[in-house]
């Protein structure tokens, strides 16, 4: 049929290629969609595919790299051909497949890969230039000049071979994730996936059965099968009927198992909505289901594959199943004047359906040696030609099939006219769950196909019907029967009803095929002639013979060289026959040739889905201290510290930069008083009479001897004897501590712990939790700190620093009765307080001293005025203790007790860990004041060539200090403490830049310490 | 993956972190140090049967000894570790 005539036909109201009605779709009513502009009319319950061919649009995708006319091959989610965009702006979505797109009213879709039109493809040249694109074109072609890769090789290729177009907005539709829980998963609702469900029902177990597809009955719904006298999609939909009756059953359609994971835990996609213009009522737009099932049915069915033949790619040569899809569900006939291919019985059946719907067959080409009964009935009965011993040799037509040239059993060539190809090279069983996890299928002669292995491992697994290999609708019922009732007993929940279910009665005739993959002779093979394996990434037969000439001739290679198989269809129309052409290349035989490993997941998964709600904000929920609320209400800035969200700095009016406010803030503490949220500081609670052994265990320095009421400060270090964490645990009374951690390091912390207590220690007599969320924790510091923690405590305890001094703790009551905890402590290097109430108290705890203490002129202070103080005290944080540091580097190789076994102690022994010559940390002041220090900066000595070897350390933290009137930084440097007065320079490669520091204490403010004890 | 945990039954993967392996015993300060690098770094890679120490740490915390095949990713046994099982 000429391309006039096809145009013709669509302006007819879009009903020119519709015969009747089809099982799937409702024809009473019209829905009106677009592709590439132009407006067209299909039915509820078409997809995008089959509304497509009921308005004679043939042509609907360019390929991949040589950009040729493509149609649809088939009429499923095997597609490699008809990959669309579907909807506008934000909602666009590329490389859709058509025939698995459920049309809906308004739906708007376009072609991809194809420029400026569909029909007019500039870059279709890409075939003329093709020897460039063979086998491993991206290994070879674009090598030299290696300069040209980037800048001139790679953007064409992008543009030339791209796929389709990413929305360029944010996704605006909801996507949720959702567990389920059942005793038997079914997975696939044809006729052995119902049949199955059926019996696991009738066992009483709980049952989830879930079909990709929008309606149940698989094959049921697209071949002519009468069952118990009826057409098969009747009994399909009795049986989800009954099934959706049964309280123990649920039906999730539109549900792709797409991954089997260990545990008998599967993935399963819901497209809630990818059918509806806009997702309704709230409903996402596709559900990520994590099933837990204890035993699981696999009847997914299968593939059909098509023949390797010259030209196999017009649009118009299709799948033959896929033909019979279209006639039965959808009432659409692809063709007029079919020509019917095939090598196998099942493919023959296409030829009534095609008559039925008043196609004409011009001829039938069987692969086999001799007509096959079957095959002569159906020649006489409909006046087509038969040719065995056949093939067809070359295809003809510029955007769609036109004729073809057959080549009969004595090597003549026939050329006949024809709109339609139906080809059939048999069946491969949808195998792919069942490979999930690493069990290799094997390779079943009778039937031309693999299978899945039977496997030990795989006990919770059971496949029935086509995809174990049975490939008649009788063994289908029975098999689905048997493994229903089979997989519902070994979940031992059933309620021992009896088995009375039998299979529905059916005419069926044995599945025959005879081996043949290709119509290619010797000669074919090496001509230029493309002969598709690979339609989605343009693999030919050539392509597959040259990989392996050139020496890749496992499966795996093959794949890597051609990248065949990849991309969204993952080969599922082309693996098997790509295989068993490399065996006959090889002169090996199919299984010796073996074959890929299926891995999830079956079907694209859009990101979308896989985050689900965690997305923006939501990806990292924040932790927010209990004063959060009041510093936003002080005008915070916020900084991110792991997961909280804590008060950076809080600038007031006039404060024209972040320094100033910094400066101001960190002169407050030092002049006067100051507060800030710690809250985020690790809490863990430990009781119990062997609290002082676990942390003798756990710190490098002693503690039999601390006194209740007092706290010390502690240095953890891991097994392998680098430092791990630090923090001040203080003893509240004679059974009851409590430690801090680092706030990086507060989860690990307590895993650490609860590893010693249970796997090293379980005799010690200990019990501990983490309070960090139920302890709201604020540090005061500054001279006149006391005078506003008099105010907050209540007046029976005495505050003085003879009874409470330095590193005292204490459990006191404040505002009245209001539990408390009270530890003087200090990392600012002042006379400071901790102050932890119940978590609720925190907020107005904040509201409380800035009321108490402004007449002392109190202040908050964020995060930078905290690193700042710490800098200036040489205490190390983060930065410091950064998992490549030892005590000794740290300067505190003298707290490692010698009396006692801790963690970490032996391997901090090592010669290495002790070595004098390690850089450990020093304190750094640059000459000029003003000459700003820089984290990351590398430390060599004055004058050095700037090399690696001599390079002797670096700056881990710096600041502006405004009580020294300096930047300052502390580093580690080669043989530190020794060099103190040595004037170094200092590296900034990323900026460029060289100054000079000099090494100094770590200490830059109060090195005696008389502050802290005021 | 799921891992029955004696305390809190059947769970996700994701509840759960990974040690290692669960035969490896902490040596005596004493020990040479030789046992303390094989204690603290050398691990056999066991294609097949393992135990392993599991952490349930979005659970009940308790640490886990995991009898798993590491080829076939079958899980024979879980139980809390105990005394004889202390690493």
């Amino acid at each position: 049929m000429s391309r006039s005539l096809f145009r013709g036909l669509a302006q007819a109201g879009g009903r020119a290629f519709r015969h009747g009605g089809g099982n799937g779709i409702d024809t009473d009513r019209q829905i009106r969609f677009t592709f590439d502009g132009t407006s067209y009319v299909g039915h509820p319950g078409d997809t995008l595919a089959s509304a497509l061919l009921a308005n004679g649009v043939r042509l609907v995708g360019r390929s991949f790299k040589y950009h040729r006319p493509r149609g649809l091959l088939s009429a499923g989610p095997e597609e490699p051909n008809a990959l669309v965009e579907l909807r506008q702006g934000p909602w666009r979505e590329p490389n859709t497949r058509a025939t698995v797109a459920e049309l809906f009213d308004g739906l708007v879709a376009s072609s991809q890969n194809r420029w400026p039109s569909l029909a007019v493809d500039a870059l279709g040249v890409n075939g003329l230039f093709s020897p460039v694109f063979t086998a491993g074109f991206y290994y070879k072609t674009f090598m030299w000049p290696a300069s040209f890769w980037e800048k001139v090789y790679e953007p064409i290729i992008r543009r030339a071979a791209g796929l389709g177009r990413a929305a360029e907005e944010a996704d605006p539709d909801r996507y949720e994730k959702s567990n389920a829980f059942c005793d038997v998963l079914v997975v696939g609702a044809g006729p052995a996936g119902l049949s199955a469900a059926l019996a696991a029902a009738q066992s009483g177990v709980q049952v989830i059965l879930c079909e990709q597809d929008s309606l149940a009955g698989g094959r049921l719904r697209c071949d002519a099968t009468l069952i118990d006298g009826r057409p098969g999609w009747m009994w399909a939909q009795d049986a989800e009927r009954r099934l959706s009756e049964m309280p123990n059953v649920r039906i999730m359609t539109r549900s792709c198992v797409f991954a089997r994971y260990d545990g008998g835990t599967y993935g399963v996609l819901e497209r809630v909505s990818d059918h509806l213009a806009t997702p309704q009522d709230g409903q996402p737009r596709q559900r990520l289901w994590r099933v837990v099932a204890k035993q699981c049915v696999v009847a997914t069915g299968g593939i059909e594959r098509p023949i390797i033949f010259p030209n196999n790619d017009r649009p118009g040569i299709m799948l033959a199943a896929s033909v019979r899809t279209y006639i039965n569900r959808f009432g659409v006939v692809p063709g007029r004047r079919v020509i019917v291919y095939t090598n196998n019985s099942d493919g023959l059946r296409t030829v009534a359906d095609l008559q039925r719907a008043g196609a004409r067959v011009v001829a039938i080409v069987e692969a086999s040696a001799h007509p096959s009964k079957a095959a002569q009935d159906l020649a006489s009965r409909s006046g087509a030609k038969l040719f065995a011993n056949a093939t067809i040799a070359n295809t003809f037509g510029r955007l769609g099939v036109t004729a073809a040239v057959i080549r009969d059993n004595y090597g003549k060539e026939h050329r006949l006219g024809c709109d339609l190809i139906a080809v059939s090279g048999g069946w491969s069983p949808d195998i792919a769950l069942t490979t999930h996890h690493g069990t290799r299928p094997v390779y079943r002669d009778d039937i031309a196909a693999f299978v899945p292995a039977p496997n030990a491992a795989n006990q919770d697994l059971h496949v029935a019907g086509v995809a174990s290999g049975v490939m008649t609708d009788r063994d289908a019922f029975e098999s689905g029967l048997a493994a229903g009732y089979l997989a519902a007993g070994k979940t031992g929940c059933g309620d021992g009803r009896e088995q009375t279910l039998t299979s529905p009665s059916v005419v069926d005739e044995a599945y025959d095929i005879i081996p043949v993959w290709h119509g290619l002779d010797a000669e074919n093979m090496r001509r230029a002639g493309k002969a598709f394996v690979d339609f989605q990434n343009d693999v030919t037969a050539k392509d597959v013979r040259l990989a392996a000439q050139e020496g890749f001739q496992s499966v795996e290679h093959l794949k890597r060289y051609t990248t065949l198989g990849m991309a969204t269809d993952q080969g599922k129309t082309a693996n098997v026959n790509a295989l068993a052409l490399l065996a006959e290349i090889t002169g090996r035989t199919i299984p010796q040739t073996g074959t890929t490993l299926i891995r999830p997941p079956v079907q694209p998964v859009a990101l979308g889905a896989l985050a689900g709600a965690h997305r923006g904000k939501h990806f990292k929920p924040h932790r927010l201290p209990p004063t959060h609320r009041w510093a936003e209400e002080q005008g915070a800035v916020f900084t991110d510290n792991g997961l909280w969200r804590r008060a950076q700095w809080y600038p007031r009016a006039g404060e024209s930069n972040w320094l100033e406010t910094v400066n101001r803030e960190v002169q407050t503490v030092r002049n006067g008083v100051g507060f800030c949220d710690v809250t985020t500081l690790g809490k863990i609670d430990l009781q119990g009479p062997d609290v002082r052994t676990f942390l003798d265990r756990l710190y490098v320095n002693a503690w039999q001897k601390l006194p209740v009421g007092r706290a010390r400060y502690g240095l953890m270090l891991r097994e392998d004897g680098f430092v791990f964490d630090d923090g001040t645990t203080a003893r509240l009374s004679e059974n009851h501590y409590v430690m801090t951690t680092t706030t990086a390091k507060a989860a690990s912390v307590m895993q650490h712990l609860e590893f010693c207590h249970q796997c090293l220690w379980p005799e010690l007599d200990v019990q501990f939790i983490s309070v960090t969320d139920e302890w709201a924790q604020i540090a005061v510091a500054g001279p006149r700190s006391r005078d506003v923690i008099r105010q907050i405590v209540d007046p029976e305890f005495d505050l003085s620093n003879e009874a409470f001094g330095y590193m005292a703790a204490a459990e006191v009551t404040v505002y009245g009765g209001i539990n408390a905890r009270l530890f003087r402590l200090s990392f600012s290097g002042e006379l400071a307080y901790e102050i932890a109430v119940p978590a609720r108290y925190g907020d107005s705890l904040a509201r409380q001293l800035m009321r108490v203490g402004a007449p002392y002129g109190i202040a908050p202070y964020g995060t930078e005025a905290l690193g700042v103080m710490r800098i200036e005290k040489g205490h190390p944080a983060g930065p410091e203790l950064n998992g490549q540091t030892t005590a000794h580097d740290l300067g505190m190789g003298r707290m490692l007790s010698t009396k006692k076994d801790f963690i970490g102690r032996r391997m901090a022994q090592r010669e290495a860990l002790t070595d004098p010559a390690r850089a450990t940390l020093v304190g750094l002041q640059p000459l000029l004041p003003d000459a700003p220090l820089v984290s990351g900066a590398h430390l060599l000595p004055k004058g050095a060539e700037a090399t690696a070897a001599s390079d002797q350390g670096w700056i881990a933290s710096s600041a502006w200090s405004p009580t020294v009137g300096s930047w300052i930084g502390l580093g580690f440097l080669q043989n530190g403490p020794a060099r103190l007065g040595e004037v170094l320079s200092v590296h900034n490669p990323l900026a460029g830049t060289v100054t000079e520091a000099r090494v100094v204490s770590s200490v830059f403010v109060d090195p005696e310490g008389t502050r802290l004890h005021g | 993956m799921r891992l029955t945990c004696p305390h809190c039954g059947p769970r996700g993967l994701e509840e759960f972190s990974y040690r290692g392996d669960a035969t490896v015993r902490r040596p005596s300060l004493e020990a040479p140090e030789e046992d303390w690098i094989a204690y603290v770094y050398l691990r056999d890679n066991p294609c097949g049967a393992h135990k392993e120490l599991w952490y349930h740490g979005s659970g009940c915390r308790a640490w886990l000894v995991v009898e798993r095949n590491t080829l076939t990713h079958a899980v024979h046994s879980v139980n809390a570790v105990s005394v004889e099982d202390a690493p």
